[in-house]
């Protein structure tokens, strides 16, 4: 393995094996957000389950291990590739159709959805997972807690939901959020298979299909949550 | 004699004296150009006409004019080859361009490809790459019988459509990552697919992969672009096996 990780296609690998797991865990959080649709109490519950236990922090300290590397990488390959690619650009370059936008747009994408990430983290897991861990619990904004938590804001995810999602323009930004993150996932999906060389002429369609099919259950989940989370707050609680 | 429908065209034409000079495109007009005529043929044209005005000519790759020597390499109105598929820019002919056009005439624009002159550009790094690994390095010996060595039907077209590889450059030249992934996947397959070059397949994944990296040529991120410019519509599924031929080979040391 000497200087595989080195190499061009070692690091692909490990963009691979990264997304890979971002992709692992965003399914199991759409799977986590859902139960909110059925029942913001059920939902909370989730919240408390996980909360600060010790293997909810190892996960999340893996998972942000993962998403360093696959953004550190991903920044090292687009610096090479635009070396690769040379000073000198065509005077005008019109590609047939079949090359996605998305693919060609990785990078930019990237960069949304960490930005999104940011005001996502801004706005849930330091008051919940990080306040508990730090011992500074907040509370939650007045009339939004769920009856008996009020004193418990870090688990009380249901209320933060509530509280952001009343909002109209939170809400939009949320959309264009998962509207990145779906044209990220669906290139990176089949992209993954690729790279690990798990594909052939037969099974790069079926992937690109799945790839597509997934991505937007996924991102339709998140999508699904949010809207719910609307229309159910923002008469006032 | 068929009458032909002639052409007046304006060619805006890249060029640059060496690789250290300032690059420009300069403007020619070519007039009563047969749609009958290649795309190569009507810069022949192009090239009398300036050395009868006493102008040098414009210095242009090719070499055989039937598609099977790769040599030809221009971007033609935004593409590899020109606006048409799975042709080289030889195979091209007027009858794509209409009257009064403006065809825009660039060389290959890659890192891995410094241009020579004008249009002409330096694809030596594909040979390099090839040096390090594309080939099969036993005594071959006497001739086998046909059937002694069975190989699936399967393999043999799928190691023909690899061998289809004409090493023109397009594929790194459209790439936005200046990426040679599709040629080195192309000639590491078409050996690996069949017996003879299976024995050293690890190896060789191995050579051309460091060679490639060693020239400067981008990293894949699977945008396809080359498969669709490719004048031999070769595949990316090429691509997913170096990358498994590399990735074996790698964990077999
Ligand atoms: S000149 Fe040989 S392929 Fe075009």
């Amino acid at each position: 393995m000497k200087g595989f990780f080195k190499s061009s296609i070692g690091k692909k690998f490990i963009m691979s094996i990264t997304g890979c797991f971002l992709i692992l865990f965003l399914t199991f959080h759409m799977c986590m957000n859902l139960v909110y649709v059925f029942s913001p109490e059920g939902y909370n519950m989730v919240c408390q389950f996980l909360g600060s236990n010790w293997y909810a922090v190892a996960g999340t300290g893996i998972l942000a291990l993962g998403f360093v590397f696959h953004i550190a990488y991903a920044t090292i390959l687009t610096i090479q590739n635009r070396k690769a690619r040379g000073n000198d650009r065509y005077d005008n370059q019109n590609l047939p159709s079949g090359v996605e936008w998305s693919s060609k747009n990785m990078f930019v994408l990237g960069a949304i959805v960490c930005v999104g990430l940011l005001v996502h983290f801004c706005q849930f897991w330091a008051k919940m997972m990080f306040a508990e861990l730090a011992g500074c619990e907040g509370t939650v904004p007045e009339g939004f807690a769920t009856p008996g938590y009020e004193t418990k804001a870090a688990v009380d995810g249901a209320a933060w939901i509530g509280y952001y999602l009343s909002k109209w323009w939170i809400v939009l930004l949320y959309l264009v959020w998962f509207a990145a993150i779906w044209l990220h996932l669906n290139h990176g999906f089949w992209s993954m298979f690729q790279t690990i060389g798990a594909s052939n002429s037969k099974w790069i369609p079926r992937l690109k299909t799945i790839s597509t099919v997934f991505t937007s259950i996924i991102m339709g989940g998140f999508a699904l949550v949010v809207l719910v989370a609307f229309f159910r707050n923002c008469c006032g609680a | 004699m068929a009458e032909h429908t002639g052409l007046n065209l304006t060619l805006r034409v890249w060029r640059q004296e060496n690789r250290h000079a300032q690059g420009r495109f300069e403007t020619y007009e070519v007039k009563n150009i047969s749609t009958e005529a290649s795309f190569l043929e009507m810069m022949d044209i192009l090239n009398e006409q300036l050395i009868n005005e006493g102008k040098q000519p414009v210095a242009f790759d090719h070499d055989c004019r039937e598609g099977i020597c790769g040599m030809c390499s221009l971007f033609i109105n935004g593409r590899a080859h020109g606006p048409d598929d799975d042709i080289t820019t030889c195979q091209l002919h007027m009858r794509k361009f209409h009257d009064g056009q403006t065809i825009t005439i660039e060389p290959w624009r890659s890192g891995g490809f410094p241009i020579i002159r004008d249009l002409m550009v330096d694809r030596s790094a594909y040979d390099k790459i090839m040096q390090a690994g594309g080939f099969v390095s036993v005594s071959t010996g006497g001739v086998p019988d046909a059937n002694a060595i069975p190989i699936p039907k399967a393999d043999a077209d799928e190691a023909m459509d690899a061998a289809a590889c004409i090493g023109c450059g397009a594929c790194a030249a459209t790439c936005k990552n200046g990426s040679a992934m599709l040629f080195v996947s192309a000639k590491v397959s078409q050996l690996a697919l069949l017996p003879q070059g299976r024995a050293e397949a690890a190896k060789r994944a191995k050579a051309m992969v460091a060679k490639m990296d060693e020239l400067g040529f981008g990293n894949c991120t699977n945008t396809g672009a080359c498969e669709l410019e490719c004048p031999k519509s070769v595949s990316i599924a090429h691509i997913a096996r170096l990358n498994r031929e590399f990735l074996k080979a790698n964990i077999k040391d």
